[in-house]
C-alpha cells in the first residue's frame, strides 16, 4: 500500500503542477476571485478531516475486538466521506450554474480535473469503508484481520492528505486571483 | 483457524482444470503468466517490426512514393508506441513473472490475482491501440503525443485518442504490475536471502518496479489531460485558452526519461546473470552494480529537459540538465566496467547466450556514447530531430534492450521449457541480428550529421543520403532475417528436442536449483539461503573460501553453519519453514485460479471502447468491472476444502 500510495503521490503531484503552473493564466473569467467560496468548502474540509478521527476510531476498537463501536465509527466514515461528496457535487453544480466548466477557461479545467480526480477518489473510499463496514458488521472483520482496515485506512488519510494540499494550493492561496497581469491590455489594446 | 467470509454467489464455477483455455483464462500462476506477457509481446514485436521495414522500405531510395505521407507518419508513430510499451516493456514482464518467483526462492508472486490482472489488462490496452489500424485511423503523432500537435485542433482524426485512451490502459496494467513485483522482492525472499543475497536480476526488477510505479502516473496524468482535452473539451493544451504548449513536454518527459531506464535495467540485470554463468566467475563488484543501477534509478528523474534542449529554456536550465545527463553517463559507464571486470580472467564459454550478452556490452557503449554527446546543448541543437538521436536510442534500446532480452530469451529458455535452443541456429540468429543491426543503424549516425531530419516520408535525390539509407534498408531486411532464423529455432528444436537437466548452464543462482520446467509449485522445499549465488557454493562448496575472506565466514566451509542465525539449520532438511500454511495444512498451498481478474480487466477494456466511441458505453462496462472487483474481494485466495 506504501508503494502504491508513493505512486499516487506523483499523480497528485503532477496534476498540482499543472494547477499551479497554469495558475493565474486564465484568458476569461470566472476567476478564482469570483467564485470560490471559502467558507463553505472549509466546512466541508473539517468534515473530511473529522472522517480520519473516525477513521482512527473505527480502527481501534475493531483491534480492541469490540464489535459494535468498530463498525459504528467506520460507518462514520462512509457517513463523513459522503457529505464531503455532497459539499463537493452542490459545489460544482453552483459553478457550472455561474459559467465556470471545464471548457471556460484553465481556470476551470485545472479546477474540475484536480478536484474531480480527489472526488473520484474519496467515492473509491467510501464505497471501500462501506464493505468494510457491512463486513465488520457480519463478523468478517475482526482483530486478528483489522490490517485489512488499517490498509485501507491509509488510504483514506492519503486521500485527506492531498485534500489539505488541495484546499491549500487552490482555496487559501489563489482565493485573490484575478485576471493576469496586462491581460485587458492584450485583450482590449 | 477458521475464517468466516463472504462470498457473492458464483456465477460459474471457480476453474481448476489445469489444461485447456479456460485454464489460462483463470491462471494466477507466475509462469503462465509470464508465458502469456511473452507470447502477446513477441506478436506485437513481429507487428512492429514489419511497420519498421516498411518504414525503411519506403526511406530506400529517394522521392520515393511507396508509402504516403499520412501513412508514414502512422507507421513510425505505431513503430515507436508499439515497441516501447507493447514489446520491451512486456518482453521484461515476461521475464519478471517468470524469474521473480524462481530467483528469491518463493511458490508465486505477493499478488497473484493482480498479476493476472496486469496482464489482462495488458491484452485489452494493446488490443486497443491497435484497433485504430483496422479503422482506419492509427496514431500519427509520433511516439511522444506531443501536444497541441496531438490535440484536436491540429489532429482531428480518432487517432491520437486511440492512442493516448490505450496508453492510459496499458498505464494501469504497469502501475499494477510494479506493485506486485516490489512487494514480492521486499516479503516473499527466501529465509536467510537478506536484500544482498538476491540475484541481481531481481535488483535491477525491484529498482525498474519502483521506476514504474513513480513513472507511469505521471503519464496518466499527461494521458487524462490530453484525453479529456480530446475527448470532453478542456483547455489543457489550448493555446487558444492559455495553454502552454511546453506543458506536454515537461510533463511526459518527467515521465519519458525515467522510462528509458524502466526499458534498460532489466536488459541489464540479464546480462549480469549471464556473464558470471559464462565466465564462471560471481559477479565482478556486485554491490557497485547494485548501487549504479539505484543512482541510475534516483538520477533518472533529473534529466529528462535534456530532450527539451531546443525549446528555449534558458541558459540556467540547460545547463543544469546538461550537468545532470553527463553525470547520469558514471554510474552507467561503472556498470560497463563491472561487465568487463566479470570477463576478465574468467573460463569463458563463448554460446549463444554470451554472444549476445557480449554484443549486448559493445552496442550499449556505442549507443551511451552518443548520448553523452547530447547531453551538451550546443551539440544537441545541431543533432536533434535529425538521425543521429534516431541511431542513438536504436543503439540503446536494440543494441541494448533487445540484446540483453534475446540473450536472457537463450539463457533461460532450458529453464522454462525443459529443451535447449538449437546452438547452430542461435548463432545463425545472432550474428544476422549484430551485422543487420549495425548496417541499419550506423549509416543513421552519418545521415544525421549530414543533417537528414527525422520523421519526413521522402527525401530529394541530390542530398547524398542515398547510399546510406539503402544500406540501412538492406540492413533491416537483415535485421528481420536473423528474427525470422529465431521464429524458426524455436519450432525446429521444438521438433527436434534436446532435453536440458535443471542446470543445463551450471547456473549460479536458484532457479537453477528446481526442475526444468519447474513444477507449478517451483520448490518443493523452499530453500535456505546462505550466500549471495547459493546455489553454486551448494554445488561447488570448496570454492567458498575463495570468495569468502573475513574470519565469520571462513568458520563455515561447507554449510554446517548459517550466517543467519536466526534459522536452525536443521530446518532445511525439514522442510520450508517460512510459510505458515505449510505448516497448519500439512502440504503446499498454492493460490486457487480465478476468473475475476479477466472479467476486471474487460470491465476497463469497455471503458475505453466507450471513450473512444460514445460515453454510454462507459455504462456498459461499469457492471464487469464492479463484477470483477466485488466478487475478487470477496473471493478466498483458497477455496475451504
Amino acid at each position: 500500500m506504501w508503494a502504491f500510495l508513493g505512486s499516487d503521490v506523483m499523480f497528485f503531484g503532477a496534476f498540482i503542477a499543472t494547477y499551479l503552473v497554469y495558475r493565474g493564466k486564465s484568458l476569461n473569467g470566472p476567476y478564482p476571485s469570483e467564485i470560490l467560496n471559502i467558507p463553505i468548502t472549509s466546512v466541508s474540509t473539517f468534515v473530511l478531516l473529522m472522517s480520519s478521527l473516525a477513521m482512527v476510531l473505527g480502527l481501534h476498537y475493531v483491534k480492541e475486538g469490540q464489535k459494535n463501536k468498530g463498525t459504528l465509527w467506520i460507518l462514520a466514515v462512509v457517513v463523513l466521506g459522503a457529505v464531503f461528496m455532497g459539499f463537493q457535487f452542490v459545489e460544482f453544480r453552483e459553478f457550472a450554474h455561474e459559467g465556470l466548466t471545464p471548457r471556460t477557461n484553465l481556470f476551470g479545467t485545472t479546477f474540475f480535473i484536480l478536484t474531480g480526480i480527489h472526488g473520484a477518489h474519496v467515492t473509491i473510499g467510501v464505497i471501500w469503508m462501506a464493505f468494510l463496514a457491512y463486513g465488520s458488521h457480519k463478523g468478517a472483520l475482526r482483530s486478528d484481520n483489522a490490517l485489512d482496515l488499517e490498509i485501507a485506512g491509509l488510504y483514506w488519510h492519503f486521500v485527506d492528505i492531498v485534500w489539505i494540499v488541495i484546499f491549500t494550493v487552490i482555496y487559501l492561496i489563489s482565493a485573490n486571483d484575478g485576471p493576469p497581469a496586462g491581460i485587458e491590455s492584450i485583450l482590449h489594446g | 483457524m477458521t475464517i468466516k467470509s463472504l462470498t457473492l454467489p458464483q456465477l460459474f464455477p471457480r476453474p481448476k482444470s489445469s489444461t485447456g483455455i479456460w485454464s489460462w483464462i483463470g491462471t494466477v500462476d507466475h509462469k503462465r503468466i509470464g508465458t502469456l506477457y511473452g507470447i502477446t509481446a513477441f506478436i506485437w514485436f513481429i507487428v512492429g517490426g514489419i511497420e519498421a521495414l516498411l518504414i525503411r522500405a519506403q526511406l530506400a531510395s529517394a522521392e520515393n512514393d511507396l508509402i504516403d505521407p499520412e501513412t508514414y507518419n502512422q507507421l513510425f508513430t505505431m513503430h515507436g508506441t508499439t515497441m516501447v510499451f507493447l514489446v520491451i516493456m512486456p518482453l521484461s514482464a515476461a521475464f519478471f513473472n517468470w524469474l521473480i518467483p524462481l530467483q528469491i526462492g518463493s511458490r508465486d508472486v505477493a499478488f497473484p490475482r493482480l498479476n493476472a490482472v496486469s496482464f489482462w489488462i495488458f491484452l485489452f490496452g494493446s488490443l486497443i491501440i491497435n484497433a485504430s489500424w483496422i479503422t482506419g485511423n492509427a496514431p500519427n503523432g509520433g511516439w511522444f503525443g506531443y501536444a497541441p500537435n496531438s490535440s484536436t485542433t491540429f489532429n482531428p482524426g480518432m487517432g491520437m485518442t486511440y492512442w493516448v485512451v490505450g496508453l492510459n490502459i496499458l498505464g494501469v496494467a504497469s502501475i499494477a504490475a510494479g506493485l506486485n513485483f516490489i512487494v514480492t522482492i521486499l516479503n516473499m525472499r527466501a529465509p536467510g536471502m537478506s536484500m544482498f543475497k538476491i540475484p541481481i536480476f531481481t535488483w535491477m526488477t525491484l529498482i525498474t518496479s519502483i521506476l514504474i510505479v513513480l513513472a507511469m502516473p505521471v503519464l496518466a496524468v499527461a494521458g487524462i489531460q490530453l484525453q479529456t482535452d480530446r475527448v470532453y473539451g478542456t483547455l489543457f493544451f489550448d493555446s487558444l485558452g492559455g495553454g502552454d504548449p511546453v506543458m506536454w513536454q515537461h510533463i511526459f518527459w518527467l515521465f519519458g526519461h525515467p522510462e528509458v531506464y524502466i526499458l534498460i535495467l532489466p536488459a541489464m540485470g540479464i546480462v549480469s546473470e549471464v556473464l558470471p554463468t559464462f565466465a564462471r566467475k560471481p559477479l565482478f563488484g556486485y554491490p557497485f552494480v547494485v548501487f549504479a543501477g539505484a543512482v541510475i534509478g534516483f538520477m533518472g528523474w533529473f534529466v529528462w529537459s535534456h530532450h527539451m534542449f531546443t525549446v528555449g529554456l534558458g541558459p540556467a536550465a540547460n545547463t543544469a540538465f546538461s550537468i545532470s545527463t553527463m553525470l547520469i553517463a558514471v554510474p552507467t559507464g561503472v556498470k560497463i566496467f563491472n561487465w568487463l571486470g566479470t570477463l576478465w580472467g574468467g573460463n569463458i564459454r563463448l554460446n549463444t547466450p554470451m554472444l549476445f550478452s557480449i554484443s549486448f556490452i559493445a552496442m550499449f557503449t556505442i549507443g551511451g556514447l552518443s548520448g553523452v554527446m547530447h547531453a551538451s546543448p550546443p551539440t544537441d541543437a545541431q543533432q536533434q530531430d535529425t538521425y543521429f538521436v534516431v541511431a542513438h536510442f536504436h543503439y540503446v534500446l536494440v543494441g541494448g534492450a533487445l540484446l540483453g532480452i534475446f540473450s536472457g530469451i537463450y539463457f533461460w529458455w532450458p529453464k522454462f521449457t525443459g529443451w535447449f535452443l538449437n546452438e547452430k541456429l542461435g548463432i545463425v540468429n545472432w550474428a544476422l541480428m549484430l551485422i543487420g543491426f549495425n548496417f541499419t543503424f550506423a549509416p543513421m549516425h552519418w545521415l544525421g550529421m549530414d543533417g537528414m531530419p527525422r520523421r519526413i516520408y521522402t527525401y530529394a535525390e541530390n542530398m547524398g543520403w542515398e547510399g546510406s539509407n539503402l544500406a540501412a534498408s538492406i540492413g533491416g531486411m537483415i535485421l528481420g532475417l536473423g528474427i525470422l532464423v529465431f521464429i524458426i529455432n524455436v519450432f525446429y528444436s521444438k521438433m527436434n528436442k534436446q532435453i536440458a537437466g535443471s542446470d543445463p548452464w551450471d547456473g549460479r543462482t536458484l532457479e537453477w536449483s528446481t526442475t526444468s520446467p519447474p513444477p507449478p509449485h517451483d520448490f518443493d522445499v523452499i530453500p535456505q539461503v546462505r550466500y549471495r549465488d547459493d546455489f553454486w557454493f551448494t554445488k561447488y562448496p570448496e570454492t567458498i573460501s575463495e570468495y569468502f575472506h573475513d574470519d565469520h565466514d571462513q568458520a563455515v566451509p561447507s554449510g554446517a553453519q548459517f550466517d543467519d542465525h536466526d534459522h536452525d539449520p536443521l530446518v532445511v532438511s525439514g522442510g520450508a519453514d517460512d510459510h505458515d500454511d505449510d505448516h497448519g495444512h500439512g502440504g503446499i498451498h498454492l493460490p486457487d485460479m480465478s476468473y475475476y481478474p479477466f472479467i476486471l480487466a474487460f470491465g476497463i477494456a469497455i471503458f475505453g471502447i466507450g471513450f473512444l466511441t460514445n460515453t454510454y458505453i462507459i455504462g456498459i462496462g461499469a457492471p464487469f468491472f464492479l463484477w470483477g472487483l466485488i466478487g475478487w474481494s470477496m473471493e478466498p485466495v483458497n477455496d475451504p476444502e
